[in-house]
């Protein structure tokens, strides 16, 4: 050991711009200013880089985040809601023998909160026995009277529980809150892990970190083997067999939830169904999935719902995110929901004073980790303490059903102050006063011209979940970072960071292996048999929004180069119709008076507007969202997909993100060649999301609706292109039509000539092995609507497989001409009849959920 | 709890009919309903016949008990309708309570708040789950200033009740335009109107903002029809009062709506914190678009052998 006592001038010299903090614990400094023996290894590694290294590994992590769109959605935001997630480069160490520590003192803790939540919800033996005061349990808004009574299997109500916890200066860990509704971050610690293991992987491994998955793994294991019990018990259900699987779902309160982007990590990392309250229903005591094939029974719901909002019928009837009807199917064991519903009563800081003489009384131990000093104002004495002693303190709600904010006492002077004292004092039940921490600091990397170390105060958030042998820790957690001046306190609400937090084993860390399951014949899962209508819906829609973003990039492409390129005097009756066609799509603005004749005024419309304004009109089209374009329908594509989070793989992410920020970072008055650059992008963007689409997605039930939603949308617009192009004088050049429906390739390769009326006819129309070609389109509807129409019963077709035939009755000798107008009544009513199937399909399979109502009635 | 001997004397018997029906605009194809329509037992009251149908018929109806001890049914429809009935039927006979006279000289309103801040006493664990703060009843100063003028510093507590009780009915109009279910108590105390509910969940908060226990009970009081007229069919209506908790006495009834002491008009079907614990029912339904509702109750006074009674007399002075 003496060898590490030798100075390192390459370490001293990353060591010298860090702060030390005289007053606060130091995560990787000790006492001395010597780095503490679990960083070392880090350290030197890090010392001994190339300078340029870490500004690689940060813009790694920085792009890494943006690109998988980790986000956290802020309430208080009004203007874009979504954040993106902040995870610094340097993680969190903790060494082995301290995390031992840390991890019994969780365990016992969230074995205590679970026996406390059975009496109050039982015999309250607690509250007959003085060690409970009453105001605290019965005037908790968050104690769910409906719950009272409930059995649970192995005696568990607390299935998953975190604990926030902070470094004191003398070096010991406290608790200072409990989350046990539905606790938040575990997804956020492991993306973040995900992230960071690309970014250190060879120190993850020297310093023997432990990994996460298997928390996971036992997690979703120790659920399902209670949610085979809940199938076995009931009314004439036949129990699950061996090798099937329980049906668990991830119950979300929907894309506006703040910590919306983890629940749909979660739910794609465990491969549950995310849910939202309308996809399930109740009957008969039994909870279902809503399903485009039928009624699933649900057997577990890992809930992120709060509970008080989880019934309208039995317990917040305002409630529009929960299930009617559920606390009855819970408590006739139907169905096991975790954390069961009522467990946010513990999530009540009054609590912390008592739990000391709680553990001894109910575990007969003393609490191993304190609880940062909290009084309940609900005590008269301690209400006095808490008011004289205000500036020392932090003022907290009691009850976080309340909904109000902390306060710190020292930010309460003059009026404000008095008006708080009286709200105390009003009700002193709805307080709790708490010593403020000083919280522990650890490193993080600064970015910028002057990188380097520098220090931020943290908090560590501790996972722990129920198996029916007792309480398992997530050998990690959130190692939460505050961003601003005030290191008081760290939520992500008000813009938080974090790091990922690496605990090291006692051995060494065996490569984690996937559970191993007996799956037999029987079980073999070839379709999506949970695809709810909502998620259908989604799909479908989204199919439709990417084609119409590609359609808006490829018309706007085709004018402004035109535009560019074409001088006026070498423009003939293509141009007027290009501009015609803009105007259908509201890319630009014709004259009132042209529009009733527009085929035949075409020529006079486009005389009319001279280039200046029609080039304004279409730069503002890519993208200003405030007008129908491309910048407003990626918008649209964007909402659609957010909707369908779990569904999406990374790299689809990456791609939708990449394209969305080269608009959004566009400036609204762009030249010539930016614009085209941007449609450049959003093209090939596009282009690599069909890929995915095409290659990358299981051609499941919900594959075919994205692809019948794509293929009705380009149906409908070369339907429509076309119209127009026939309603064109012969002499009119058709490279345009070839360019929008990206067959300029294929008609050069075969007939290496200007385009002429016959064989581009032929391309865009009839030739079946041309993608864009409308019988090709119609085929592909078709082929999608007869899969769905297996599953389901016929969906209305019959029109579309009427035109196809219609279509491939033509003869190109005497059909194929300009200006024929039995062709363009043909193309139109294709158009109309995408349409109508669009509407079709919307009313057969995603009505299914309906509207629900609230009603509660007074007499 | 009560200190009335066994088996005593019957005093009223009533035939009760509660319906309440639903016209949808469009079909509803799923309907979840939570009822709190069984009357309650107790010492004071003894059901003789109860049921419960609804038309159309339901396709799942489970019968529980809410953690007030309430009797609950729950049921589930999917025959699509566009009319829902609920009809229910009960029976019922009752017995003396405390009078008038059994209510004075209580101990003072002070030693029971006292009492009940001392930390749990088991002979009062009840009276604890109904001291504090509820979704309708939130304590105020407000509400407190107001209590005061009939809690006078060591007045028995009963007499105060029954003179918040009076007070209530004096001071305050009763007026069915002017609150419905979501209208907050300090603005019930502002504008001085509203309906039995309102009156009910006054006098609770009142008595919580004292530190004194309360509960909300659900029911149905006896009308007289004016001299003369007969008793018409689905005029009466559901009704609603307060409980106050009185050591020794257990729970005495106060009805402010009609400035008495509950006796034997009163008709009980179960009690909670407030109004939302026993809502008579309340639920979720697919679909329906708009919807029209009607309650029709009524309330039949028994002989006490079974036939109807004509004409009868409130034997307390009650206003309808």
């Amino acid at each position: 050991m003496r060898s590490r006592e030798i100075p390192d001038p390459m370490l001293n010299q990353l060591l010298a711009g860090y702060p030390a903090s005289p007053d606060s614990f130091d995560e990787m400094l000790d006492a001395s200013n010597k780095p503490r023996a679990h960083w070392r290894t880090f350290l030197d590694s890090l010392a001994h880089e190339a300078p340029d290294v870490m500004r690689k590994r940060t813009e790694s992590v920085q792009r890494q985040v943006r690109e998988n769109g980790v986000t956290y959605n802020v309430y208080t935001d009004d203007k874009g809601i979504e954040r993106p997630w902040d995870l610094n480069v340097l993680p969190m160490i903790l060494p082995h023998d301290e995390w031992a520590r840390i991890e019994a003192a969780v365990i016992q803790r969230a074995t205590l909160m679970n026996r406390i939540l059975l009496d109050v919800y039982g015999e309250q033996k607690m509250l007959a026995e003085r060690l409970l005061p009453p105001a605290l349990i019965h005037g908790h808004a968050g104690f769910l009277r409906p719950c009272h009574g409930m059995q649970h299997k192995d005696g568990i109500a607390l299935h998953f529980y975190a604990i926030d916890l902070a470094r004191a200066p003398n070096g010991r860990w406290w608790a200072v809150a409990d989350r046990t509704q539905a606790p938040s971050g575990a997804g956020y610690a492991l993306e973040n892990r995900s992230v960071i293991s690309r970014t250190f992987p060879d120190l993850l491994r020297d310093l023997n970190i432990q990994h996460l998955a298997g928390f996971f793994d036992t997690m979703r294991d120790s659920l399902a083997g209670w949610g085979r019990q809940c199938a076995a018990s009931g009314p004439a259900e036949a129990p699950l067999r061996e090798s099937e699987a329980p049906l668990i779902v991830l119950l979300t309160p929907g894309p506006y939830n703040e910590t919306y982007y983890e629940q749909a990590y979660l739910a794609r990392y465990l491969g549950l169904p995310l849910v939202e309250g309308s996809d399930l229903t109740v009957r008969g005591g039994i909870v279902w999935h809503k399903t485009l094939s039928g009624m699933k029974r649900v057997h577990v719901i890992m809930r992120r719902v709060d509970d008080d909002y989880s019934d309208p019928l039995e317990l917040r009837t305002d409630s529009a995110l929960g299930v009617a009807g559920l606390t009855e199917a819970a408590r006739r064991g139907n169905v096991l929901i975790a954390n069961s519903l009522g467990s946010s009563l513990l999530e009540s800081g009054a609590l912390l004073g008592f739990l000391p003489l709680l553990s001894k009384r109910l575990l007969g131990e003393a609490l191993q980790m304190p609880s940062v000093a909290t009084w309940w104002c609900g005590e008269p004495s301690a209400l006095e303490v808490a008011i004289n002693r205000l500036d020392q303190l932090i003022i907290k709600p009691s009850f976080p059903q309340l909904r109000e904010f902390p306060v710190f006492g020292k930010d309460l002077t003059g009026e404000a102050r008095a008006a708080f004292i009286q709200k105390m004092r009003a009700n002193p039940k709805n307080y709790v006063a708490q010593e403020l921490v000083r919280l522990s600091q650890a490193p993080v990397w600064k970015p910028g011209s002057d990188s380097g170390l520098s220090a931020r105060a943290i908090g560590l958030r501790v996972y722990a979940c129920a198996t029916p042998k007792g309480y398992v820790v997530m050998p990690g957690g959130l190692t939460r970072v505050a961003t601003g001046r005030d290191s008081r306190i760290i939520t992500m609400q008000r813009g938080g960071g974090s790091k990922d937090t690496w605990v090291q084993a006692s051995n060494q860390v065996e490569v984690h292996s996937l559970l191993k399951r007996t799956i037999t014949s029987q079980d073999l899962i070839r379709d999506d048999t949970h695809l709810s209508s909502r998620v259908a819906e989604n799909l479908f829609w989204f199919g439709r929004n990417a084609e119409r973003c590609d359609n808006t990039a490829r018309l706007l492409r085709v004018t402004l180069n035109f535009l560019f390129n074409v001088g006026p005097a070498h423009r003939g009756d293509e141009w007027p119709t290009i501009l015609a066609l803009c105007d259908w799509f509201g890319l630009i603005e014709l004259n009132e008076s042209t529009q009733s004749q527009r085929q035949a005024q075409a020529g006079k419309a486009a005389a009319l507007m001279n280039d200046t304004k029609i080039e304004a009109e279409l730069l503002q089209a890519v993208v200003s969202p405030d007008v129908p374009g491309l910048a407003r329908q990626q918008q649209q594509l964007y909402r659609s997909a957010s909707q369908l989070r779990e569904r999406f793989s990374v790299d689809n992410w990456r791609a939708l993100n990449q394209m969305v920020q080269s608009v959004n970072g566009a400036d609204t008055r762009l030249s010539q060649s930016e614009a085209m650059a941007i449609l450049d992008n959003a093209t090939t963007a596009l282009m690599t999301m069909s890929g995915f689409a095409l290659d990358g997605m299981t051609r499941d039930l919900g594959w075919r609706f994205l692809s019948l939603g794509r293929r009705l949308e380009r149906l409908q617009f070369q339907a429509l292109s076309l119209q127009h192009a026939l309603g064109m004088q012969a002499s009119g050049s058709l490279e345009w039509l070839l360019e929008l429906s990206d067959c300029i390739i294929t008609y050069r390769a075969r007939y290496r000539a200007q385009p002429e009326w016959l064989p581009v006819l032929d391309l865009v129309l009839l030739d079946d092995s041309n993608t864009r070609s409308i019988r090709f389109q119609l085929e592909g509807v078709l082929k999608s609507l007869a899969k769905i129409s297996l599953t389901y019963g016929p969906c209305g077709e019959e029109e579309l497989e009427r035109l196809k035939n219609e279509l491939l009755l033509l003869q190109p000798d005497t059909d194929l001409y300009c200006g024929n107008a039995q062709l363009i009544d043909l193309l139109y009513r294709i158009q109309v009849a995408s349409g109508q199937m669009s509407e079709h399909v919307s009313v057969q399979f995603f009505s299914y959920t309906g509207t629900r109502q609230t009603k509660t009635q007074t007499a | 709890m009560t200190h009335l001997p066994a088996g005593a004397a019957v005093r009223a018997r009533y035939h009760v009919v509660h319906e309440t029906r639903v016209a949808y605009q469009s079909p509803v194809t799923l309907s979840q309903q939570y009822l709190h329509l069984t009357p309650r037992p107790s010492p004071y009251q003894r059901t003789e016949s109860h049921e419960v149908w609804v038309n159309p018929l339901e396709n799942d109806g489970v019968d529980g008990t809410d953690y007030f001890g309430n009797k609950t049914r729950q049921l589930t429809l999917t025959t699509p309708h566009h009319k829902l009935l609920v009809h229910a039927e009960s029976t019922v006979a009752l017995v003396q309570r405390h009078g008038l006279a059994h209510i004075k000289g209580t101990s003072s309103w002070e030693s029971l708040r006292d009492r009940l801040q001392l930390g749990m006493d088991p002979a009062m664990f009840d009276a604890y789950r109904y001291l504090y703060a509820s979704p309708h009843v939130i304590g105020s100063l407000a509400l407190e200033a107001y209590a005061r003028i009939s809690y006078t510093p060591g007045r028995p507590q009963l007499d105060a009740a029954l003179d918040l009780t009076q007070r209530i009915f004096d001071e305050f109009e009763f007026d069915d335009a002017a609150t419905d279910i979501s209208t907050p108590l300090e603005e019930v105390l502002r504008g001085r109107r509203g309906v039995c509910q309102d009156f009910a969940q006054l006098m609770i908060g009142c008595l919580r903002s004292l530190g004194l226990p309360a509960r909300y009970v659900s029911g149905y009081i006896l009308t007289h029809p004016p001299a003369g007229q007969p008793r018409l069919i689905g005029a009466d209506a559901s009704h609603a009062w307060a409980s106050v908790f009185c050591p020794g006495l257990g729970w005495v009834d106060f009805d402010p709506t009609n400035r008495c002491l509950v006796q034997h008009d009163h008709i009980t079907l179960g009690w909670g914190r407030d109004f939302s614990d026993v809502t008579p029912m309340r639920g979720v339904v697919l679909g329906g678009g708009e919807q029209d509702l009607e309650v029709r109750v009524t309330v039949t006074p028994l002989t006490l052998d079974g036939m109807a009674r004509q004409g009868s007399k409130s034997p307390v002075d009650c206003q309808g």
